[in-house]
């Protein structure tokens, strides 16, 4: 009987009663080599990128070929150094093993399209329909507008980000605090639905012309804009997630002493942050969106400025150069986004450990 | 020993009064027709009593619970805790529910002292959550999420982030219901420590007979539509109660009996 209730105790007491957390059973120990094929998988597309750059360039700007080769050259030394220093680095090793396909494939991509411009237009093809020079520069003319122009693409970058970071945080700031409203308080949702109805689903691009003539400055009406853009999918997922707050959740925290603002702000809204986060996420991408129409069509400043002004100066080498930072501008964004996200909701995706 | 409240080293319960409670719901569907959950229900609980509402799904034992809890008020009728009515939910009557609803957002700490921020009292009574968490047995999952806890764990939690605020009446709604049969019965041995440490009045709602008889100091059986109390059983077995025992075999009987004679299923 007393061996019985032992066993039992055991069995559920709080040490062995817990389940293990899923992600320290699933991370295996990460290998103490690398296979040759991952290490050298970089250096490889990097020497295959020099050789077809050598063999296909002799027709382009000189001034293109020697930065591109500068730069296959950076990749190339690069790549050679962290293998050689990889076997003692585990980080480093760990590192490669994910990434190294991937970027051994981008420098193929990047050969694929010095093929198909600079490439075809030397053995000059033209049943081919090799691409006409000033529309498809050589990856290699794209490298050279990128750093022949970098300060104003970097000005340009730098404008884009304030006005996008001005415009964003104004449409958050309101979008939440309307959604809060309108999810919790009766009056606003009865008040606040029907406009918003009306207003949201118009594209905010639609309303460049107007705000143009409305606002003293194109600035000032570029950031009304992107916060509009921003501010129609922020209040419907936060006021959606306030509204979903499970009864249960305030019904313990009123048995628990808690008023109306902890309700709000520390059952409501935490319960509402999984929602919130896919309304920033929406309210982001409608925000570059209207970013990038208000700068083309009215802002003097800006990447998507960039992106017109040198496509007018059929300078198509700059146009791709802009392309290209703004996707890692972009890119970046989102995952600052994302690592905000990760954090705020550390209690809901699970990895932490204790 | 006898199974008394005097047992207690400390007395924080209150007692408990509902006097000729009635409450109807709307039925689904048809609008215009109304469940009676409750019928006139008085009942009358001793400070530091542990009492069972025992009976079939449909009785009104959970609507009798949130009324005293004050989440919900009744049609007719008045519920006192000592000598002041219940108006709303309030910090004095702590709520368990079967689902734990742990606030996910909040690591096991900072669930456990849910109520003391609630109440604004965190910063004098910080020192009383690390009690707590010893007292159900979690200090070393302070920091974990919700979502990482065993059923059995989270209902502790439950229970520790009620008692935080010393209610003077716990009500415990089909607490260990989810549970399995083996941390089910080292949850009842649980209840029943925090229940004789502190003195706390308890309302327990279940449909285990075994459970009711284990636990409770009475056993009050409820009957559907309309809810009605059907009787009220003392339990006046020796603590700790042995499940085997002829007299907890024979109440249990007893009770079988009466439910089945009762004519209700």
């Amino acid at each position: 009987m007393n061996a019985l209730s032992d066993v039992k105790d055991q069995a559920n007491s709080p040490a062995t009663g817990s389940q293990p957390p899923a992600a320290a059973v699933a991370s295996a120990p990460s290998p103490s080599r690398l296979p040759a094929r991952t290490y050298l998988a970089i250096p490889a597309a990097t020497l295959f990128a020099l050789a077809l750059h050598w063999l296909v360039s002799r027709k382009e700007l000189p001034a293109e070929t020697e930065i591109y080769f500068q730069f296959l050259g950076l990749v190339l030394g690069a790549s050679v150094v962290i293998s050689v220093i990889q076997p003692f680095w585990t980080a480093l090793r760990k590192w490669m093993k994910e990434m190294s396909p991937v970027i051994a494939a981008a420098v193929l991509v990047l050969s694929v399209g010095e093929f198909v411009t600079a490439g075809l237009r030397l053995l000059e093809l033209s049943w081919l329909n090799a691409p006409p020079m000033p529309y498809f520069p050589s990856p290699a003319g794209v490298l050279l507008s990128l750093v022949s122009d970098r300060a104003l693409i970097f000005d340009s970058t730098w404008h884009s980000l304030l006005l996008l970071t001005e415009g964003y945080l104004l449409g958050v700031a309101t979008g939440v605090t309307s959604g809060i409203c309108i999810g919790w308080f009766p009056a606003a949702r009865y008040w606040g639905m029907p406009l918003m109805k009306l207003v949201g689903p118009i594209p905010a691009t639609a309303l460049i012309p107007l705000a143009m003539v409305l606002s003293p400055s194109t600035k000032f009406s570029a950031m009304g804009l992107i916060a509009l853009a921003v501010w129609f999918p922020v209040t419907m997922l936060t006021a959606s997630g306030i509204s979903n707050t499970r009864a249960s959740y305030l019904d313990v925290a009123k048995t628990l002493g808690a008023n109306r603002s902890y309700l709000i702000f520390r059952v409501a809204i935490p319960a509402a942050m999984p929602n919130i986060f896919v309304g920033l996420f929406m309210g982001l991408s409608a925000s570059f969106l209207t970013l990038v129409v208000a700068e083309t069509v009215g802002v003097k400043s800006g990447l998507g400025w960039y992106v017109s002004w040198a496509s007018g100066w059929a300078e198509y080498g700059k146009v791709y150069a802009a392309l290209v930072i703004m996707s890692a501008f972009f890119s970046t964004i989102m995952t600052v986004l994302f690592k905000v996200r990760d954090r705020v909701l550390v209690w809901q995706k699970g990895t932490i450990k204790w | 020993m006898v199974s008394a409240p005097a047992a207690h080293t400390t007395v924080e319960g209150s007692s408990l009064s509902v006097r000729e409670v009635s409450k109807a719901f709307p039925t689904p569907n048809h609008a215009e027709l109304r469940t009676q959950a409750l019928d006139a229900v008085s009942l009358s609980v001793n400070a530091g009593e542990l009492i069972s509402l025992l009976g079939p799904s449909g009785c009104g034992k959970s609507t009798l619970l949130r009324l005293i809890s004050g989440l919900d008020h009744p049609d007719s009728g008045e519920l006192w805790v000592g000598n002041e009515p219940i108006t709303g939910p309030s910090a004095e009557r702590g709520l368990v529910f079967q689902d734990p609803n742990l606030f996910p957002w909040l690591t096991v700490r900072r669930n456990i002292e849910a109520g003391l921020v609630a109440r604004g009292l965190l910063h004098e009574k910080r020192g009383e959550v690390d009690d707590f968490m010893r007292l159900v047995g979690l200090a070393e999952f302070a920091n974990a999420f919700p979502h990482h806890l065993s059923g059995g764990m989270a209902q502790r939690v439950a229970l520790a982030r009620a008692l935080i605020n010393h209610p003077k009446v716990l009500l415990l709604d089909e607490p260990l219901g989810a549970l399995d049969a083996f941390t089910r019965m080292r949850m009842q041995d649980e209840v029943l420590r925090l229940w004789e440490a502190r003195g706390t009045t308890m309302l327990f709602v279940t449909h285990d007979i075994d459970e009711a008889i284990y636990m409770s100091d009475r056993i009050v059986l409820m009957t559907p539509r309309p809810g009605l109390i059907e009787r009220i059983i003392d339990v006046t077995l020796d603590r700790p109660r042995q499940r085997s025992s002829q007299e907890f075999l024979r109440l249990r009987g007893d009770i079988l009996e009466l439910l089945h004679f009762s004519g209700h299923p």
